[in-house]
């Protein structure tokens, strides 16, 4: 086992897991409001910025995160504040890493939860208010519950997707073991170093996990879908 | 007496919605019209939901003028939707805390267990809503808009989206509500039969303007109103238990101008009733002798005028009572019958009824 699982993929692991979470959460943060008010404004900016959150679909890697490199670098305007601010530049560290990978993961996150606002309608909504409840309450009480389905589909492909990202981070963090070496860049690491065998086990290691993940998010919204028809 | 005057005006679609009108301290006012007529935009606006030029005053307090507008939830409004609306995710109890868990009063327990009783709910409090009918699912939006003490409750359509039987199971609750509570109802509606069991005020509305609005007895018989010309044109009256007559099972009951006689027993002496009479259920005869047919209901009448109704028919507008003094009657009966008859305004004749339809339960006085 020490030998098929060394320190060395185990830090990689361990990176990637932190990274994937700490990301999750970022994701969450940002994108529930982000999704809300795309699900709710009626106004016709929303569709520029919800072009905005989508591009990362379509955009290469690589692209992303050259732009992401020269907007942080301790050079630039943004990045040397930023570099200011966390006592360390962005590019090149972990920082950076959660960054790129926020931003190259958003669209993923903000979709499902945004489709989920839209599905509820107005109808429970305007009855929470007839009720009394303040804008606020209404979305803690109503809409964050009946979003339930599309926030965890959010996460788990919010998650998934950071834990599988590859471009973006070999362009804003390079190959740092320890600092910014994710499991995708260690695979790749010992494909170039002709370690078949080490990243057969990180690469099949990924294949299960994407697959228990992806069957287990099924399991559960099948669940909360046939709770709600009951 | 009137607690709450409205003012809206505003583009509706492709006409123009300008409409004023006031609400009595009690009772159920329905705002009755066609279809997209603006009457559910004008309820939408009252609970702050839709936005239209005006001036709401209720009790003397503005919740919209030119320079503020009072948000929905803070509106101490109970509003009930046409799909009753309950939160998917939330429990019947939950749903109907909701409201009751927000709103400051002494004595919670005392209304809940006020309302759950008066809508029957006890039963169903740990059921999901997706596991209930949808009458059961209409009481419960009914008991959770009750539960957060609202000073006017809305009412758009709340039966309209039932099949017949959930209906009548429904109906019973909302004349009850009539009867216990103290708060004003304003009721939207575009089926007249239903209006007529439960109103006591109506404001007629067309292409978003109030062409009339008053108590709906006044309104039912007024000549000038498009109501009259309607296929089942009716009239309400009110009127107290004299007699039963156990023999035959009849009750006498007495209406301003007459007395009537209801082949049902309607219990204790003295309680009000609600009546309709279908206009063509009425005939009319110059002279009448007792005895000479089978009719129980022969009222003396006056003709107020008469209209025209299609090829065949008219419409007579009469008044109870050798003096015009009392309710008013609508009959339908044939031109022909009207010419040979020599039928003019002013005449005295029999009013012929051949059914009287008794309106579920007794009702209370309308200024009760």
């Amino acid at each position: 086992m020490s030998e098929l699982f060394d320190a060395e993929m185990w830090e990689a692991t361990k990176l990637t897991l932190r990274l994937a979470f700490v990301t999750t959460l970022l994701l969450l943060i940002l994108g529930i409001p982000i999704a809300w008010w795309l699900a709710r404004s009626k106004s016709f900016i929303k569709e520029i910025i919800g072009t905005f959150v989508a591009l990362p679909l379509v955009l290469p890697p690589t692209v992303l995160g050259f732009y992401l490199l020269l907007l942080l670098s301790p050079q630039g305007n943004l990045g040397s504040w930023l570099s200011e601010v966390f006592g360390s530049p962005f590019p090149f560290s972990f920082k950076g890493l959660v960054v790129g990978s926020v931003i190259y993961s958003l669209p993923f996150v903000v979709q499902p939860i945004r489709n989920s606002f839209e599905a509820i309608g107005d109808h429970s909504l305007e009855a929470a208010a007839s009720l009394r409840a303040s804008p606020f309450d209404v979305f803690f009480s109503i809409a964050l519950p009946l979003a339930r389905p599309g926030i965890l589909t959010g996460s788990v492909l919010g998650f998934a997707h950071t834990v599988g990202e590859f471009g973006v981070i070999l362009m804003l963090g390079g190959n740092i073991p320890g600092e910014t070496k994710v499991l995708s860049v260690a695979i790749y690491d010992y494909v170039e170093s002709l370690q078949w065998e080490k990243a057969h086990v990180l690469a099949a290691g990924m294949i299960g996990f994407a697959f228990c993940v992806i069957l287990s998010t099924t399991l559960i919204e099948r669940h909360w879908r046939k709770k709600s028809n009951e | 007496m009137s607690r709450f005057e409205a003012k809206l005006k505003g583009r509706l679609g492709n006409f123009l919605v300008d409409v004023s009108f006031t609400i009595p301290h009690t009772g159920i006012t329905a705002l009755f019209g066609p279809s997209g007529c603006g009457k559910t935009t004008i309820l939408r606006c009252i609970a702050g939901l839709t936005q239209l030029e005006g001036n709401l005053v209720v009790d003397g307090k503005s919740w919209q003028d030119s320079s503020n507008f009072l948000p929905t939830h803070r509106r101490p409004i109970g509003y009930v939707f046409q799909d009753a609306n309950l939160f998917p995710h939330l429990s019947v109890r939950k749903n109907l805390e909701y409201g009751l868990k927000r709103i400051q009063i002494p004595r919670k327990n005392q209304l809940w267990e006020e309302i759950t009783e008066m809508l029957g709910l006890e039963a169903l409090l740990d059921r999901e809503p997706s596991k209930l009918s949808g009458g059961e699912k209409q009481r419960v939006a009914i008991g959770r808009a009750l539960l957060s003490a609202p000073e006017i409750i809305l009412m758009d359509e709340p039966l309209s989206a039932l099949d017949r039987f959930s209906r009548m199971e429904i109906l019973p609750y909302l004349q009850r509500l009539h009867l216990d509570l103290k708060v004003p109802i304003v009721y939207v509606s575009h089926d007249l039969h239903e209006v007529e069991q439960l109103a006591d005020w109506m404001i007629l509305l067309e292409r978003g303007h109030v062409i009339a609005q008053g108590s709906i007895s006044s309104l039912l018989a007024n000549p000038q109103l498009p109501l009259v010309g309607l296929p089942e044109a009716a009239v309400i009256l009110e009127g107290g238990m004299q007699f039963f007559d156990s023999t035959y099972c009849l009750s006498l009951i007495a209406v301003n101008g007459g007395f009537l006689t209801l082949s049902q027993d309607l219990g204790v002496i003295g309680s009000r009733h609600r009546l309709r009479i279908l206009a063509r259920e009425v005939g009319i005869a110059k002279s009448w002798r007792d005895g000479d047919a089978s009719f129980l209901n022969v009222l003396s009448a006056i003709i107020m005028d008469i209209q025209p109704f299609g090829e065949q028919q008219a419409t007579v507008f009469l008044r109870l009572g050798k003096k015009a003094h009392g309710d008013a009657l609508l009959a339908r009966i044939t031109r022909k019958s009207c010419d040979v008859l020599q039928l003019k305004k002013g005449d005295e004749v029999k009013a012929l009824i051949k059914s009287v339809g008794l309106v579920s339960i007794p009702t209370v006085n309308q200024d009760g």
